[in-house]
């Protein structure tokens, strides 16, 4: 086994973790704005997009990176923006 | 490592920690909001770094991309009613699910073309990359589309279906195999690519309106995991730990939500749920017994003149969108004096968390809002229930009737309370097909008709109390 994939797995597993550790303490409450945050995180496939796209010269791959681009640009965009927008209805009592 | 590759490496680690912490502090609806900020100055960072990057070295095309999916996730955001949030997640979820699979994609023809052999971990982090990304895409699509009425909500069925779903998955898998053990085949390739975007519509078509709460966190999860292959993919970190935390998020998610309705994951993706099969007997059972019906004069008076109600919002609430008629009775009750809560069932709506939202954007307090067990060893002591378009959330079968298909679902026990009222539009069955008993209860009325009207008809009578 290469190195780099040890050391991707090593952060995978860990990382998973951390994720359990920190999500299991969301209230009902905020499932939504979380689902939809956690989406946008999950956005971060335009880090790939971009290293696609930006770093070719084939025609074929330059179209499937533009593509990529846009579709992880409206999750990310999108989704943490309504993120906000929901949140910001969240409201205690004494604050009406 | 040189210096510019230090500073991208180390704005990776920094995105990562705003990404965690971000979702930290969604822990509390006080700091929930400098959470999502936080997250998203971490992607902001995260993108801007790689824009540095050696290897990127066009900006027009990223450019053109980057402006025509911000503005379209922009107005989408803005534009979405709060009723229509599961379809805008689950839209989302599989533009993020499509655009792993792309990047996978296009890493796998510039490397097919490049070299003769491909690494063995490479080519399976790719397919992996292209199934869960594709199946995401397109069953985001079909999740969209019914939750949109574009495609029936009902579970749709046909001949062999598992049998030709399980051909579909195994066909891709196998082809995977040959492609990593063997050759990276083009032709395998586009198989593959086709198999898992098929999957992806046939495993969401059976799947009825009120499992979606468990097919979009699933979805979501998928996303996750789809973003994290395609981190193994193109050798980046960053995608491998923002990919993780959103695939235990999800799958956080889905386990509370099958929790939720007493089901299995197996269970809920393989046997289409409610189809009308099982309805018919339990129907049949109930056929002589009689519901009483109310007025909003004689609602108003129960409701008006008690001193403890507990409102329980459910997807018919959220289909009428009564959520802000919802607010205005609660208002008024209170101001009358009687100590008003509303009970969430956890599965109630077609997202988790999706009544919640809802009441917020109607500016319910949230600290008026309670989960089923907190609210539940309160039942007894209340004087009057008003259910809104909720149904087997609240059946008693499932404590008792052990043939009843929604035996053993945790549900509110609105019956224990000393009078309940129902709105509905009449006295169909709910998601599950099965009757419920509760509408026949001597302590239960029946407000028939639609949600907001009838609401709102119910805040005009009290008003005059």
């Amino acid at each position: 086994m290469p190195e780099s994939l040890i050391m991707g797995l090593t952060i995978f597993v860990l990382s998973m973790f951390a994720g359990f550790e920190v999500i299991t303490k969301v209230p009902p409450t905020l499932h939504t704005p979380l689902m939809s945050g956690a989406n946008a995180i999950s956005g971060i496939a335009i880090i790939g997009a971009l290293l696609v796209t930006g770093g070719e010269n084939q025609t074929l791959n330059i179209i499937l990176g533009v593509i990529a681009v846009i579709f992880a640009t409206i999750n990310v965009v999108g989704g943490f923006l309504v993120t906000d927008r929901m949140l910001n209805m969240f409201k205690k009592k004494d604050e009406k | 490592m040189n210096p510019l590759e230090t500073i991208i490496a180390l704005s990776y680690l920094m995105a990562a920690a705003l990404f965690i912490l971000g979702i930290k502090y969604m822990s509390s609806p006080a700091t929930a909001r400098r959470g999502n900020l936080l997250a998203a100055i971490g992607m902001f960072v995260a993108i801007v770094v790689t824009l540095l990057d050696r290897q990127v070295i066009s900006y027009t095309w990223i450019l053109i991309g980057i402006v025509i999916g911000s503005l379209i996730g922009a107005v989408a955001a803005r534009k979405v009613q709060m009723t229509g949030m599961p379809q805008m997640v689950g839209i989302f979820n599989g533009f993020g699910g499509g655009a792993s699979a792309l990047v996978a994609v296009a890493e796998f023809m510039r490397l097919s073309g490049a070299q003769a052999v491909m690494p063995m971990d490479l080519s399976l982090a790719v397919l992996l990359s292209i199934i869960i990304g594709g199946v995401t895409f397109t069953g985001s699509l079909i999740a969209f589309g019914k939750l949109q009425g574009f495609v029936s909500g009902a579970p749709i069925q046909f001949p062999l279906q598992n049998i030709v779903n399980a051909a579909v998955l195994i066909g891709a898998t196998v082809l995977s195999i040959y492609i990593v053990a063997f050759s990276p085949s083009m032709a395998a390739f586009i198989i593959v690519i086709a198999l898992s975007l098929l999957y992806g519509i046939l495993f969401v078509i059976p799947i009825g309106g009120a499992d979606m709460p468990v097919v979009i966190s699933l979805l979501n999860s998928f996303s996750g995991l789809a973003a994290c292959a395609t981190g193994f993919v193109v050798g980046n970190n960053i995608l491998i730990i923002a990919g993780s935390l959103v695939g235990s998020a999800g799958f956080i998610l889905t386990q509370i939500m099958c929790k939720a309705m007493n089901r299995s994951l197996r269970h809920v993706l393989f046997s289409a749920f409610g189809t009308g099969d099982m309805a018919a007997g339990s129907l049949q059972a109930a056929g002589d017994k009689t519901a009483r019906s109310i007025d909003a004069e004689e609602a108003a008076m129960i409701m008006g003149y008690a001193h403890s109600a507990v409102i329980v919002p459910g997807y018919g609430m959220a289909a009428a969108q009564a959520q802000h008629a919802v607010r205005e009775l609660a208002d008024q009750l209170a101001a009358r004096g009687v100590d008003v809560k509303f009970a969430i069932h956890p599965v109630a709506g077609r997202m988790p968390g999706h009544m919640n939202v809802l009441l917020a954007e109607a500016q319910v307090p949230y600290n008026l809002l309670f989960d089923m067990d907190d609210i539940n060893p309160e039942f007894p002591h209340t004087d009057v229930v008003l259910v809104v378009g909720a149904n087997d959330v609240i059946n008693p079968a499932a404590r008792h009737d052990k043939a009843s298909p929604i035996y053993g679902m945790p549900i509110l026990d609105v019956d224990k309370a000393r009078h309940i009222i129902i709105i509905k539009r009449s006295l169909n069955v709910g998601f599950a097909g099965v009757d419920n008993e509760l509408f026949y209860h001597p302590k239960t009325t029946m407000y028939f008709g639609n949600a907001k009207e009838k609401l709102q008809e119910l805040v005009a009578e009290v008003k005059k109390l």
